[in-house]
């Protein structure tokens, strides 16, 4: 075993940002997903109270899909890692952004990271519109509401129609266009999410 | 010191920290669960419970903790489930009306429609 374990003083890490307000008692949590360098971060970095810390979530063992047939299991390991950043909304709730990987694995982990999820935006860099077909499907399997937000990078060749044709999108998904890296911009990205949320819980509460 | 041996894996290292224990209870904490310290580190107390009672002072959630100690979600949810169960920490649950499936209560969202706004 290692001898420097936890004789070691850990000094509590340098917390560089503002610290929750001591009444703050609800959090909430909504997901950013999308394909490599599609501007998660910018996103959650554009928003946040904080700057954008990151972490990582391990899961060993059953439950990866792994056959569990055999006499001995196999010890499988899948580590995915996110980014996060938070809005303080008011003296009693805050609210977390996580951007999220669409990768295979990382859909392992989404009931124990994100259940109880608000939401999720997809975000999508036109040039590779194919990378967020998967995270659609997953989403539509979890049962877990989302937009669909189009990053600005550069003039896009298609029109939305154009887009949610190739997304195979139904028309009751919102689809939008965004600028990540302009705070006004990303903060209407999430209040269009939480627009479309309000009007499906509230078309729960009215139906019968 | 401790950067290295978490930031490289070593697994006697995370297996030190957590006393060997390969997993939390998993429903205890969630990775919003605001975590509030209820007491100041002991002396002699294990360095990371030290760590999460000093910066707990105001509250933190789960996934904050384990961004600034450098620790995968689940070893810190185990270090969590120590300070929960000797009453060093209170834990601030997500409400039933947030995490109500499939949606939240519209009260909820039109809360946070109004916090998104004065963004
Ligand atoms: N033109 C343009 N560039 C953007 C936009 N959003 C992000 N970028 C740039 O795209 C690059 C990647 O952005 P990131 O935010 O790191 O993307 P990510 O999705 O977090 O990437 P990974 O975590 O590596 O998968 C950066 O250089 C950003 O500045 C946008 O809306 N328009
Ligand atoms: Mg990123």
């Amino acid at each position: 075993m290692d001898s420097r374990s936890s004789e070691v003083a850990v000094q509590a890490p340098p917390r560089s940002r503002a610290p929750l307000a001591s009444t703050v008692n609800d959090a909430l949590k909504i997901v950013i997903v999308g394909g490599f360098g599609v501007g998660k971060t910018t996103m959650v970095r554009a928003v946040s109270e904080i700057r954008p810390l990151s972490t990582e979530e391990t899961m060993t063992g059953a439950g990866i899909g792994i056959d569990d047939t055999g006499g001995v299991r196999e010890k499988t390991t899948t580590t995915v890692a996110f980014d996060f950043g938070r809005i303080s909304l008011n003296e009693r709730m805050v609210l977390y952004l996580f951007g999220a990987p669409g990768q295979e694995r990382f859909w392992f982990l989404w009931d124990r990271l994100f259940a109880g999820t608000l939401g999720a935006v997809v975000l999508v860099d036109t040039r590779r519109v194919a990378d967020s077909w998967y995270a659609i499907d997953r989403l539509e399997h979890h049962g877990m509401p989302f937009i669909v937000a189009r990053n600005n990078f550069g003039e896009p060749e298609h029109t939305l129609p154009q887009l949610r044709e190739a997304l195979s999108l139904s028309d009751d998904v919102p689809l939008i266009d965004c600028d990540a890296r302009h705070r006004a911009s990303s903060k209407s990205v999430l209040i269009a999410l939480v627009n479309h949320l309000y009007a499906l819980s509230t078309a729960r509460e009215t139906s019968p | 010191m401790i950067r290295e041996a978490i930031d490289g894996e070593n697994p006697d290292r995370l297996y030190t920290v957590t006393g060997g224990r390969s997993r939390a209870d998993e429903n205890a904490f969630d990775l919003v669960t605001l975590i509030v310290s209820e007491s100041d580190p002991a002396p002699g107390m294990q360095s990371e419970h030290a760590a999460i009672l000093r910066m707990c002072r105001t509250p933190v959630a789960v996934v904050e903790l384990a961004a600034e100690l450098k620790l995968p979600v689940s070893v810190v949810k185990i270090l969590l489930c120590d300070l929960l169960d000797t009453g060093r920490i209170a834990a601030r649950h997500p409400s039933a009306s947030v995490v109500r499936t499939p949606l939240p209560h519209p009260e909820i969202l039109k809360q946070v429609l109004v916090g998104l706004k004065k963004l």
